[in-house]
């Protein structure tokens, strides 16, 4: 019953983009492994608001 | 023995779903209940689903699992990031549902019940779906290309160019209708005026939350939000019966007209995170909420409909819009049916996110499919009202008259019955001061909805319930009017960038200040001159809108035919080729009938003689003659706006012939723009664990 309950709370964190600031960072960290001077991955905060702006440069929305 | 099981239940399906749809068609007797309508919907699109859209996955698109996708191979967990299939289609879904398939089956009901249901569902089987799925295919075998982007790579310029022109009027068109709807739905409303202007700032206390108190939070604000906006409801009840508050948001439609206009260039020129963004975490989950709980509400209840299947206005007589069942309702039914946006959608975000193609056949055919249920469901609210009621409400004044009595004998000689005093205690049960001649149909629905929430959760609420329906209607409405506004804002500086580089500079104020005062000063004159119009407005935008967004459709079902062609799938090029015939004809015909019919209320060249002729004649009353050359105008602007329309998607299917012509003939053609096949990872991984 947990497991199912924490299931559906992970599947709402994603479908809400909760959760898309500690994607980012699990990426940032498997796609920088093995760089040598890995650029900084970004704040939460400056992650939200590239996200943002990303996000609303193209039609997201419709009729 | 199992395979034996599944044809059995299949085979039941369709005749279940065959039973239904014979019985919501034959019927003719007092009311059938909605759950026919619901059953039919669900039985058509479970086997469309599992026959036709999986046909079109393995034999005509050839989905290949096996086959990276742009999602894993430029993963950059921003953008490109390969997801699960669940979450792909909620993005999906939230993105192509909007006000659309709410709004136009409410108005094509005034035909019955029955013309519209058949084109939702058939439409969205052999149209809609099928253009949203082909659409994603194509985007995600080109790295999520535009719609644009890949009509100038397959078809050619022209094609390209009309693709983006297309686009950017029919969202001009797209804003200015829906701008309007919400006026007409807060007109003399100071508890609906008061909830909808609460939510600007609610979305702002939660983006200032999400980007300085706790950064990227989404969920919490969410909930923080749908909060407040459930008290914002309840706080318009309270200001409405405050007197001295009342007034301050009781205004007519012009004023609420130049409010909308200013807002939407605020929120075209605020920063994103600020308006915008929060805004639509409000509203997506307003709008999922909601659909569930009139789907739960419907099931529970059970509504009769009292439409009858299909009324004498089949003629083009009708109140709501003028104009014959064909070609009218096929166009003022276009979200639920078959929707050219979706393409945008299509070949936007989702195709960046899919983890592998396979999931295609289910985010582009069933998230369509989804809408369209939304759609049958938007039919139901409208048709479980008396017909009477239904048209009291949705017809303009100045077909049936301004004083309550005189709309009421002529909905009356109509033969639906209805009565003041009903209307007076309708009106007064859902907190309004009246419910005659709110056009748009967003009153009607809310109407439609309180009375099948009240009926299932408690009949003590239903002017929460009205006015709760109405924020939800309001609040996306507004966020598509944002994002739109802001999607043409960004279109036009890409133009304009070509002739001058900082124009085209998304962070130069100047230019952001000039491109967005151009956007909003389009959609804002016809939201302004709908608004002055005393046939309500609405008549004349939502055949444009449907028109455009027709338009829209057969332009991505062009370019797909045209790739289906080169790709040497001759064979299968009715797939697409299909529909696009069907919307080239009803495009075209309603677009004919707009320009040169002689029926005023069809015609927008008779209707500007009809007005003008009248206005000589001295036969208008002052306050119609003062608007009458505004009107003249804009009745021709109209006409040559249509006509424009109809000569782009002619260009385009040309275009297509031409390129189709041309391949079959064995001469050279642009090559396709696919990339080229990179097996999956993903899939290796998955089959070696």
């Amino acid at each position: 019953m947990l497991k199912k309950i924490k299931h559906l709370w992970h599947i709402l964190r994603q479908l809400s983009g909760d959760d898309a600031y500690d994607q980012y960072l699990k990426h940032h960290a498997e796609f920088h492994q093995s760089t040598v001077d890995a650029p900084a991955a970004l704040t939460r905060k400056e992650f939200y608001k590239l996200w943002q702006d990303n996000k609303w440069k193209g039609i997201s929305r419709c009729c | 023995m199992t395979q034996y099981l599944k044809l059995f239940l299949w085979f039941a399906v369709a005749l279940l779903g065959a039973f239904a749809v014979s019985g919501i068609a034959l019927n003719r007797g007092e009311s059938i209940n909605a759950l026919w309508l619901i059953t039919a919907a669900v039985c058509i699109y479970a086997i469309a689903y599992r026959f036709y859209a999986a046909w079109i996955a393995a034999k005509v698109l050839v989905l290949d699992e096996t086959r990276a996708t742009p999602a894993e191979r430029l993963n950059n967990g921003r953008d490109f990031i390969p997801t699960n299939k669940w979450i792909v289609f909620g993005h999906h879904f939230a993105a192509i549902a909007g006000p659309g398939p709410l709004i136009g089956p409410t108005l094509a009901a005034q035909f019955g019940y029955l013309p519209g249901t058949l084109w939702i569902l058939i439409g969205a089987v052999l149209g809609g779906a099928v253009q949203d799925m082909v659409t994603l295919f194509f985007s995600t075998r080109r790295n999520g290309r535009s719609l644009g982007q890949m009509a100038r790579d397959e078809i050619g310029v022209v094609g390209g160019s009309a693709a983006l022109v297309g686009t950017f009027l029919i969202m001009i068109i797209l804003i200015a209708v829906l701008g309007l709807v919400v006026v007409n739905a807060m007109k003399h409303s100071p508890w609906a005026t008061s909830t909808v202007a609460a939510t600007i700032p609610i979305a702002m206390i939660i983006g200032l939350y999400m980007r300085n108190i706790r950064p990227g939070r989404v969920l919490e604000a969410s909930v923080i939000g749908v909060v407040l906006l459930l008290l914002s409801v309840w706080l318009g009840g309270w200001i409405d019966h405050h007197q001295d508050l009342r007034p301050l948001f009781d205004h007519g439609g012009v004023p609420l007209a130049y409010a909308i206009i200013l807002y939407g260039f605020a929120a075209a020129v605020l920063p994103v995170w600020l308006l915008l963004a929060p805004r639509d975490y409000l509203s997506t989950f307003m709008k999922l909420g909601t659909i569930l709980l009139l789907a739960v509400a419907i099931v529970i209840l059970r509504p009769e409909i009292h439409m009858p299947a299909v009324t004498q206005f089949v003629d083009g007589t009708g109140p709501i819009f003028g104009g014959k069942l064909f070609p009218f309702v096929f166009i003022t039914i276009a979200c639920g049916a078959i929707s050219g946006f979706h393409a945008l959608i299509s070949s936007g975000t989702t195709p960046k996110l899919l983890s592998n193609e396979r999931d295609i056949r289910m985010i582009g055919y069933g998230g369509m499919l989804l809408e369209s249920f939304v759609a049958i469901m938007a039919m139901i609210a409208a048709t479980v009202l008396d017909p009477g009621v239904f048209f009291a409400i949705n017809s303009p004044a100045g077909v049936v008259g301004a004083e309550a009595a005189d709309a009421i004998a002529k909905i009356n000689s109509w033969g639906f019955a209805v009565t003041v005093e009903q209307m007076q205690q309708l009106a007064k049960d859902m907190g309004e001061s009246t419910l005659f001649a709110r056009t748009g149909g967003a009153p009607s629905l809310a109407v439609g909805m309180a009375s099948i929430f009240g009926s299932a959760f408690g009949k003590d609420m239903l002017a929460i319930w009205y006015h709760f329906a109405i924020m939800f209607e309001a609040i996306f409405i507004l966020t598509t009017l944002d994002a739109g506004t802001r999607v043409g804002r960004f279109m036009l500086q890409d133009l304009l960038g070509n002739f001058n580089k900082k124009l085209g500079e998304t962070s130069y104020m100047p230019s952001v200040i000039f491109t967005s005062s151009l956007v909003v000063a389009g959609w804002g004159y016809f939201l302004y001159i709908g608004v002055i119009d005393p046939n309500g407005g609405v008549n004349i935008l939502w055949p444009l809108f449907g028109i455009a967004n027709q338009l829209l459709a057969a332009i991505a079902l062009c370019v797909a035919t045209g790739i289906l062609v080169k790709s040497g799938k001759l064979k299968f090029a009715w797939v697409t080729g299909l529909p696009l015939t069907w919307l080239v004809i009803i495009t075209t015909t309603a677009a004919y009938e707009k320009i040169f019919s002689t029926d005023v209320r069809v015609g927008f060249f008779a209707a500007a003689d009809d007005m003008a002729t009248k206005l000589a004649a001295g036969l208008l009353s002052p306050e119609k003659a003062a608007v009458a050359p505004q009107l003249i105008f804009n009745q021709h602007l109209d006409a040559y706006l249509t006509l424009f329309f109809v000569i782009v998607l002619w260009v385009v299917i040309i275009d297509m012939l031409r390129l189709c012509a041309r391949y079959l003939a064995g001469r050279p053609v642009l090559r396709l723009s696919e990339v080229p096949h990179e097996p999956s990872r993903l899939v290796e991984n998955w089959v070696r664990d």
